[in-house]
């Protein structure tokens, strides 16, 4: 809007001063955006959808056409494989056992890191800086090579084969970033709103509950969902603190029936697509937040 | 005018205040569990890590147990080829694969900021792959790698390629494949920072080169890469970081092999702790590894004048 206005109001003035400039201008009034030739939008964007969608229909098409076939229409639909690999090869419990993970890690890692971020935001104290630093340096530690001390840690705690270790596990990966999103968004929203709230006799605790909490709401969900999709996808924790079959998740199955001698493409695929359901839901469902989410305050941190 | 309203806004944060009850010990209970949760499962282990690169330790072998001073770290860098290998395959790996998700984010970023028709279904359906896991990638790659009922069977069927064929089998196909699998995943990943970076950009500054007469390039070079520079630095920097710690993909896609032919560092050092219960050893590849990536990080950082111009 200010741009238009700031436009329309300069035309008249500019003309004077140079009078080579006027014919020029009418034609460029129209947005350089929206020059772009249509075939250099949707070539390119045609070809990268092929290569996305590909794979998916091939795990389709693997996932409900009967074993053997080799049509490229998965036609007659059979539902055999889902079948096979939500009993036999107990994907019903894997997913009961993701289900929890992931659930228990979007609140865990959401609840710390909110809290974290708060305090991050709005207080200056003494650790701060050093903390922040922290937090930073620890985007740098490969959790895939802690995996010994880890599995020492909690050998010793007695929580190896229980779920718990493996929700630690994820939160504890997920806080620094989390944090540092969240104290972003917290930003965002002016103290004086807060500073209001108290006039109204709102206290600390309150004030934050009823004025900042409703706006942090797009930047909670995001960082919420990165939390749930992270733990649901990520295999490490799970392959090395989970032994017991009845505790392990959707990954440690899937990487199961790949590394299996021959491997069993229609379970394959069957569970590749119990693994993705989920993930797609949330994503369908958080698509619109997401990039406004990033851009309210995650680069600008 | 504009500049005090967002000093108004953003004011830094204020010491204790006389009508809200705000204990001096408030933001320290407010990071505890945060503090706490990272010196438990992230400082401890790393100092651990630390402490056992200096040792012999070896479960299945105790009677070798016990301090082994830079042992470990002078047999990685003088007797052990493969340590070397893995380490320029993972060098390798990085700079492939954040190279050309980079590029073809942008690309794909900037397609879908522009208006079109079916522009909100293209962006859903391009960004879908970022939400699939490491494994599932590996799942539906061996599927459409397959040397029997994989995609070059019906290329075959094409005239192209012969029948048979397995590229994650050869060593001379099985890394572009594994490339190409990571990428389906991997562009995603910069195409949505970008774009969420490219909304900022402030249209007065297009239609002012468009009033100067610059072509399209030309405000590509000066105006829309100038403002991401920043956003690209940074997720250059957690992607390349990301993709060498991940052993995800390649885990579950080809093992490391065909006969080591795609095992990163950190693959290697999981088989040598997991596997071989190596964990001495393990440990003093683990700070090498955590040494580079942080020498690389800052030099990273300081050639690309991170956050130069504006501050």
């Amino acid at each position: 809007m200010i741009t238009k206005d700031a436009e329309i109001s300069d035309a008249p003035v500019a003309p004077a001063p140079e009078a080579e400039e006027p014919p020029r201008r009418p034609k460029k009034r129209q947005r350089a955006w929206d020059e772009v030739p249509r075939w250099q939008i949707y070539l390119p964007l045609s070809i990268y959808l092929l290569f996305t969608i590909v794979p998916f229909y091939w795990i389709l098409l693997f996932a409900l056409r009967p074993a053997g076939s080799t049509s490229l229409v998965p036609w007659p639909i059979t539902f055999d494989h889902f079948e096979k690999v939500w009993t036999e090869r107990a994907f019903g419990t894997y997913f009961q056992n993701s289900v929890l993970v992931g659930v228990a890690t979007l609140f865990m890692t959401t609840i710390v890191a909110l809290a974290g971020g708060y305090a991050l935001a709005r207080f200056n104290f003494r650790i701060k800086r050093a903390f922040m630093l922290a937090l930073l340096c620890s985007q740098f530690v490969p959790g895939a090579l802690l995996l010994v001390p880890l599995f020492q840690i909690f050998a010793e705690l007695r929580m190896i084969n229980s779920l718990g270790s493996v929700i630690i596990a994820e939160t504890v990966f997920q806080l620094p970033l989390s944090m540092i999103l969240i104290s972003g968004f917290i930003r965002n929203v002016p103290y004086s709103l807060e500073e209001a709230a108290w006039v109204d006799g709102c206290n600390r605790f309150s004030g934050f509950r009823v004025v900042v909490l409703p706006l942090l709401r797009p930047g909670l969900i995001a960082v919420g969902s990165f939390a749930f999709v992270h733990s649901w996808n990520h295999f490490l924790f799970a392959l090395m603190f989970l032994s017991n079959q009845d505790k392990q998740t959707i990954p440690v199955g899937l990487n199961t029936l790949l590394s299996a001698d021959s491997v069993d493409l229609g379970a394959l695929a069957a569970g590749g697509i119990i693994a993705a359901v989920p993930v797609v839901i949330v994503f369908a469902f958080i698509q619109k937040w997401l990039i406004t989410g990033f851009s309210a305050g995650a680069v600008k941190g | 005018m504009a500049q005090a309203a967002a000093v108004a806004k953003q004011p830094a944060p204020p010491r204790r205040r006389r009508g809200s009850a705000t204990p001096r010990r408030l933001p320290y209970l407010l990071i505890a569990p945060a503090a706490l949760l990272m010196l438990g499962f992230i400082a401890y282990p790393v100092i651990s890590v630390f402490y056992y690169s200096l040792q012999h330790y070896n479960p299945t072998k105790p009677w070798r147990n016990g301090f082994a001073g830079f042992d470990n770290f002078v047999f990685a860098f003088t007797k052990d080829p493969q340590f070397w290998d893995t380490l320029v395959f993972s060098a390798k790996w990085v700079v492939v694969e954040v190279g050309l998700q980079l590029l073809f984010g942008l690309a794909l970023a900037l397609i879908v900021n522009q208006s079109f028709v079916g522009r909100a279904l293209s962006r859903a359906m391009v960004f879908s792959p970022w939400a699939v896991s490491g494994v599932l990638t590996s799942a539906i790659w061996v599927l459409l790698y397959n040397s029997q009922t994989g995609i070059t069977r019906y290329l075959a069927d094409l005239g192209i390629g012969e029948y048979g064929t397995s590229w994650l089998s050869d060593t001379s196909t099985v890394f572009p494949a594994a490339v190409v699998a990571d990428l389906w995943r991997g562009v995603p990943f910069f195409a949505i920072l970008i774009l969420a970076d490219l909304q900022s950009v402030s249209k007065d500054l297009y239609e002012a080169a468009e009033v100067d007469g610059a072509s399209r390039i030309r405000q590509f070079i000066h105006i829309t890469l100038p403002h991401l520079k920043d956003a690209i630095i940074l997720s250059t920097l957690l992607r390349a970081v990301w993709e060498f710690n991940n052993v995800d993909l390649l885990y579950t896609l080809t093992g490391g092999g065909p006969a080591g032919a795609t095992t990163t560092l950190p693959l290697y050092i999981a088989n040598t702790s997991v596997d071989a219960h190596n964990f001495g050893y393990a440990s003093a590849l683990t700070t090498v590894a955590f040494v580079i990536l942080l020498f690389c990080s800052i030099v990273y950082l300081r050639l690309s004048k991170f956050g130069g111009e504006d501050k």
